[in-house]
């Protein structure tokens, strides 16, 4: 049997149990609803979600890049400026002491009730294991390439450029999948503490009007998602480092 | 490139102390220029400490003279340190594109073809035999065209067949610069040696070389390294016991 057909039959009997444990215990459809209504639910507000779900996605990618990108950034000064690394490690590590869920109506404070609160909250979350990631993977160059690249009397930029840094990438592309399995729940947290758009905000909302079944839906629609983007980044960093798996 | 200024190295009163520990002290050893010194000696008697201080890679605590400032040395090490994002051909040319000089392609497509990897320009590290890669890593080292070449064990992590292959290439490519290699297999030295030192003791010393008169390569059959090689392993044995 392989993964596939294991999937789908695993995520049936989950259905079938749920359904079963609703009609069962007869309960109402504002504390549980049936799979069935849920499915309703997702056709019945296609469109709704659709455009919801583009508000978060969107926060989320901005989110990826911009933590990628910072999250990079900082390591490279990390390896490149090594006194600055000892003032900037603190404050990396206070930045993540602090529950997210804590800074995030802070965010909103500051950076409004629009986009960039919700990024910020993203960026917030995951730039550490990327920065920590690539920093690791700079620091650990095989020493035997520094001395082959010594003894042909390489400049030291190129060494960086040519050697250390592709050496880093496998680290870097494990930080990143990291980043992106955060990163989603960075959108909706920042969407939770205050937003008027995006799948937190629906679910919130819903929540709030005892819609359960669009509850769920939007957080079916927020794992689909979320799945698809885990994957896509797995496949696309295994194409682009195809090294990472010797390394 | 003249081969014929391949230099002479000399190492003088070279000491290494490793935490506390004296590796060696007093330490002298000549590399006749053009020539190929092989170095013996058990694991951890100090073998590569020894080449790694040739070679100019810096070791803590080191005292003496290595005469080989000024001339450029090129190095292979026991695993190949091919880059595995990089082709075949673009690892052959990784020296001069560490320098930022102009990549002799056309230099790097006739080595590769010496070696037997004529068809594998393109092959990544990965699609590679140990063999190989190996091969690779020797071509990387001789398109460097350095006169002084610095080699540490770089034949022992292949099966005995493809080893013998490869110490004929090398010793066929190597010929006429000076060559120090150091390994643990005395075949080996017999086969491609111009000289052998056999480094034995803590701290650890060099035992006056055997001089090997006849061309190199030379066959497992040839008469000089077959009446050599009782003796060498006598003496290896007897460093052994030293070492300990």
């Amino acid at each position: 049997m392989n993964t596939l057909s294991r999937g789908i039959i695993l995520f049936l009997g989950l259905i079938l149990l749920w359904e079963t444990l609703v009609i069962t215990f007869s309960i109402p459809p504002y504390i549980l609803p049936t799979p069935l209504e849920v499915f309703n639910s997702l056709f019945v507000h296609k469109n709704l979600l659709c455009s919801e779900a583009m508000t978060t996605i969107t926060e989320t990618l901005l989110g990826l890049i911009l933590g990628i990108l910072f999250g990079c950034a900082t390591a490279l000064c990390m390896v490149f400026f090594r006194p600055i690394t000892l003032w900037l490690l603190p404050i990396l590590l206070i930045s993540q002491a602090i529950p997210t869920f804590a800074i995030a109506p802070l965010l909103v404070i500051w950076l409004g009730y629009g986009m960039s609160s919700k990024i910020a909250t993203t960026v917030l979350m995951l730039f550490f294991p990327i920065t920590s990631a690539f920093f690791d993977g700079l620091r650990r160059t095989d020493k035997g390439w520094l001395d082959l690249a010594k003894t042909m009397q390489a400049k030291k930029w190129r060494v960086f450029w040519y050697i250390r840094i592709p050496a880093a990438l496998p680290s870097l592309a494990s930080g990143m999948r990291v980043a992106t399995a955060i990163a989603p729940i960075g959108a909706v947290v920042g969407e939770w503490v205050g937003a008027s758009k995006g799948l937190g905000y629906l679910m919130l909302n819903s929540n709030e009007r005892m819609q359960i079944d669009l509850m769920f839906a939007a957080l079916i629609t927020l794992i689909v998602f979320s799945l698809l983007l885990y994957f896509s980044v797995d496949k696309l960093l295994r194409k682009l480092i195809p090294w990472q798996i010797e390394a | 490139m003249n081969h014929h200024a391949a230099p002479t190295i000399v190492v003088e009163n070279a000491s290494l102390k490793f935490e506390n520990k004296t590796v060696f002290q007093d330490l002298n050893l000549t590399l006749q220029g053009g020539k190929l010194t092989c170095l013996l000696g058990a694991s951890g008697v100090g073998k590569t400490s020894l080449l790694r201080l040739i070679a100019g890679l810096s070791e803590p605590d080191f005292k003496g003279n290595t005469a080989q400032a000024g001339n450029l040395i090129s190095y292979m090490a026991q695993t190949d340190l091919l880059l595995p994002w990089l082709t075949v051909l673009d690892n052959v040319l990784l020296g001069s594109t560490l320098r930022g000089s102009t990549s002799p392609r056309e230099k790097a497509h006739e080595l590769l073809a010496n070696v037997g990897l004529g068809s594998a320009l393109n092959l990544f590290p990965r699609e590679l035999s140990g063999g190989m890669r190996q091969r690779a890593a020797l071509a990387r080292t001789l398109i460097e065209d350095t006169n002084v070449v610095i080699m540490d064990e770089p034949f022992s992590a292949l099966d005995a067949i493809t080893r013998y292959n490869l110490q004929t290439l090398a010793a066929e490519l190597l010929r006429d610069r000076t060559v120090f290699l150091v390994t643990h297999d005395p075949l080996e030295a017999l086969r491609i040696a111009d000289e052998i030192y056999i480094m034995s003791g803590s701290p650890a010393s060099l035992h006056s070389p055997f001089t090997l008169k006849t061309k190199t390569p030379r066959e497992i059959s040839s008469e000089e390294l077959l009446e050599l090689q009782p003796i060498l392993f006598t003496e290896l044995l007897k460093a052994s016991e030293t070492t300990v």
